[in-house]
């Protein structure tokens, strides 16, 4: 099988500081990852480099996705080819209603694609599916994107436009912080039902309490700028009960 | 050809002084360079005028020559050469005035179609009147028939002259008076043509009166006169757009807009402005000194003007109301893009002199490249403006770190019982905002413009729905390069 993502020796810095050190990852069509690893040891860093973030310094390694070379693409290519971020933080955008954004991303997609751009009745039909699945009503969808949204609400918005978007490659930034249990559900529904042969995700969490909720295929540890362990979601399990700091040695190798 | 003749008896009968020499070449299309008290005769006797719009005009000119430039604006640009343009153009045509769309030259028609305005395909399907204005000289109306079933007069303003002085000679000047500043004054003294519009008492004007400038002839300074009465109880949406091809040389343009509103009518104007602004250097560019004015006359009326504006070297344009009438209301919404070396110095008045008499501003600048935007208002209260209320909401919105944006809000109240607030901000375009856009898929410009489109969007949501979408998309077009 063809990996959708690999992910060899990556060195990233930011500034003067090494953030991750040679990490290797590679993920199949179909296959969920899971990435977890306490706070600051790059777990987001990884994120924003996949997307091509401004600011991260690449000093070594590759990334090939779906056999292309991705750091040589724009953000918005590795978009339109099918990588998106479930944000952590997602971003307000005053006065654009979310269905404004939405269609403007999904048509930015489909003309990158040579698909034809969807006209609003299309567009609408599309949408209203999707957001009822992620019980977002469409007074919410005319509210200026993620501007006053409580945090349940903009994870449930982010995960709406991965439903619309239908991406390849889906990477989840810590989308269960900041939800209380039944938002968490409704959020991992709606990523479950996304799940397919076709699609791949990498889940960032802290937790492994949104591992009980969206099941993964494996597990990495990443501690310290490095995977240091890998496994199956038993991994997430054992991490719970003993913690990070089992790890600390090997990180410092 | 009757009038021609006519035209030129006139003009040899002002007697000897034409320096020019240009009597005998009445014919032209051009009045030779410059500007005299001779050109002010010439255009007058061109356009077949009474008398006492020719002593108006005279009137005019002589304020000009002695009145100084307004200086207080925070633009800059080399002194204008007022001898280096001409002030008079016609288009090429056979025939005075042509009749209809089949009388107008095919070449020109070319044009409007390549700046996709079909004429023809807008008569039939849009539902839009349109007073064409092509080199100062109106060459097309359609739907008369149907706005005069109602008694509503749109024309041009020369036609309005020779039908309706009376209306023309009563309201003229009434507004903006000739002498109300410099570029006022050159407008009153060598105003070409522009539009005329009058509704009657009681009607409700059936469709958007719409008028498309034009700039089209190197040299030619544009100096259009729009007039508007809304008589008591009637209603009327005006838009008035503008888009121009490229050039090189600075071109002046002083227009003058002047809205008259009486006893419980309304109009609302709406302009999208997209003139030449120069390239990227700051070279060429058109100079937009605009006066529009309106007077809320009459008790409960109310005017509305919403501007987009994204053309231009500089703009100057302050379009403002007297709110005379008790209970009128004057509104502002404005949106102001600049980028490269663009400056725009631009906002509104509104002097309340009537009981209760209300105001909204809301100005939305953009300031890119290298560009210059200022919000510069005024709102005034007199004494006798017993419970005015003005709102004022001013945001200006940056992009990269070489633009400058400013509000120059001038507050006046001598009514204790009035209220008046005053809200500014001052943004920059987020990198995050512009990253999650791109992580969706836009480019940086199609982040941009939604962004920006997003910012504007209270003002960009007064515009009637087909000009909306026009207006929408030049925001992102007279942003582009401005990153990345």
């Amino acid at each position: 099988m063809t990996a959708l993502l690999d992910i060899k020796n990556l060195h990233v810095s930011v500034g003067e500081r090494e953030i991750l050190k040679g990490v290797d990852l590679t993920i199949n069509p179909g296959e969920v990852h899971a990435v977890m690893g306490p706070n600051g040891t790059g777990k987001s860093t990884l994120s924003y480099v996949l997307a091509g973030r401004e600011g991260y310094d690449i000093t070594d390694g590759t990334i090939t996705f779906m056999g292309q070379d991705l750091l040589a693409l724009e953000p918005h290519e590795r978009a339109c080819m099918g990588i998106f971020l479930a944000f952590q933080y997602p971003v307000e955008i005053p006065g654009v209603a979310g269905t404004t954004f939405l269609k403007t991303a999904l048509n930015a997609l489909r003309k990158y694609r040579g698909e034809g751009e969807l006209d609003a009745m299309q567009f609408l039909k599309h949408v209203r599916a999707k957001a009822k699945a992620l019980d977002i009503s469409d007074e919410m969808l005319r509210r200026p994107l993620n501007v006053g949204f409580s945090g349940g609400e903009k994870k449930r918005n982010e995960v709406l436009q991965m439903a619309v978007l239908e991406p390849k490659l889906a990477v989840l930034d810590e989308t269960d912080s900041g939800l209380d249990i039944d938002a968490l559900k409704v959020v991992a529904d709606g990523v479950n039902a996304m799940r397919s042969p076709e699609r791949s995700m990498l889940i960032i969490t802290h937790y492994q309490r949104l591992l009980d909720y969206i099941v993964p295929d494996h597990v990495h540890v990443l501690v310290a700028g490095r995977i240091v362990a890998s496994g199956g979601k038993e991994l997430a399990h054992e991490l719970e009960a003993k913690g990070y700091a089992q790890y600390a040695d090997a990180a410092a190798a | 050809m009757a009038a021609t003749a006519k035209t030129i008896e006139q003009v040899k009968s002002i007697g000897g002084k034409y320096k020019f020499g240009f009597v005998t070449d009445i014919d032209l299309d051009f009045a030779p360079k410059g500007l005299s008290e001779d050109i002010v005769r010439f255009i007058s006797a061109k356009k077949d005028e009474p008398e006492w719009l020719l002593e108006w005009r005279l009137k005019a000119y002589g304020h000009w020559l002695e009145m100084p430039e307004p200086k207080w604006a925070k633009v800059s640009f080399p002194p204008i050469d007022y001898q280096d343009s001409f002030y008079y153009a016609a288009p090429k045509s056979k025939d005075d005035a042509p009749k209809s769309l089949a009388d107008i030259d095919p070449k020109l028609l070319e044009t409007y179609a390549k700046l996709g305005i079909p004429l023809q395909e807008q008569e039939i399907l849009a539902g839009v009147a349109v007073d064409a204005v092509f080199d100062s000289v109106s060459v097309a109306t359609t739907y008369k028939g149907k706005l005069e079933e109602k008694g509503i007069i749109f024309c041009s303003i020369s036609e309005a002259v020779r039908e309706h002085p009376e209306l023309v000679r009563k309201y003229l000047g009434s507004v903006v008076p000739y002498g109300d500043n410099k570029h006022a004054c050159l407008n009153s003294a060598v105003y070409t043509d522009g539009s005329f519009v009058y509704i009657p008492k009681g009607v409700r004007c059936p469709m958007e009166l719409s008028t498309y400038f034009r700039i089209n002839a190197e040299n030619t300074g544009q100096f259009e006169r729009t007039l508007i009465i809304a008589d008591e109880g009637s209603y009327v949406s005006y838009l008035e757009g503008c888009t121009a091809p490229m050039r090189d040389e600075n071109q002046l343009h002083a227009a003058v807009v002047e809205l008259i509103a009486l006893d419980d009518a309304e109009i609302k104007y709406s302009t999208v402005q997209n003139w030449y602004p120069g390239d990227e250097e700051g070279k060429g560019g058109i100079y937009n000194f605009v006066t529009k004015r309106g007077a809320c006359r009459g008790r409960n009326s109310k005017i509305s003007w919403t501007q987009v504006e994204t053309g231009s070297a500089i703009t100057w344009k302050y379009p403002s109301c007297i709110l005379e009438g008790d209970n009128s209301v004057g509104e502002f919404y404005s949106v102001a893009i600049t980028n490269n070396r663009q400056q725009a110095d631009t906002g509104t008045k509104m002097i309340h002199l009537g009981k209760n008499t209300r105001s909204t501003i809301i100005a939305k600048g953009i300031a890119a490249g290298r560009s210059d935007s200022t919000y510069r208002g005024q709102v005034k209260i007199l004494p006798k403006a017993e419970g005015a209320r003005n709102y004022t909401q001013c945001d200006s919105l940056l992009i990269g770190g070489d633009c400058g944006a400013h509000t120059v809000p001038y507050i006046e109240s001598r009514n204790p019982s009035a209220r008046v607030e005053h809200e500014a901000t001052t943004s920059k375009i987020g990198e995050d905002q512009l990253f999650y856009c791109r992580q969706r898929g836009l480019s940086d410009e199609e982040a941009v413009a939604l962004i920006v489109n997003g910012f504007c969007r209270e003002v960009l949501q007064q515009l009637p729905m087909e000009f909306a979408v026009e207006a929408q998309k030049l925001v992102g077009i007279s942003l582009e390069g401005s990153v990345g």
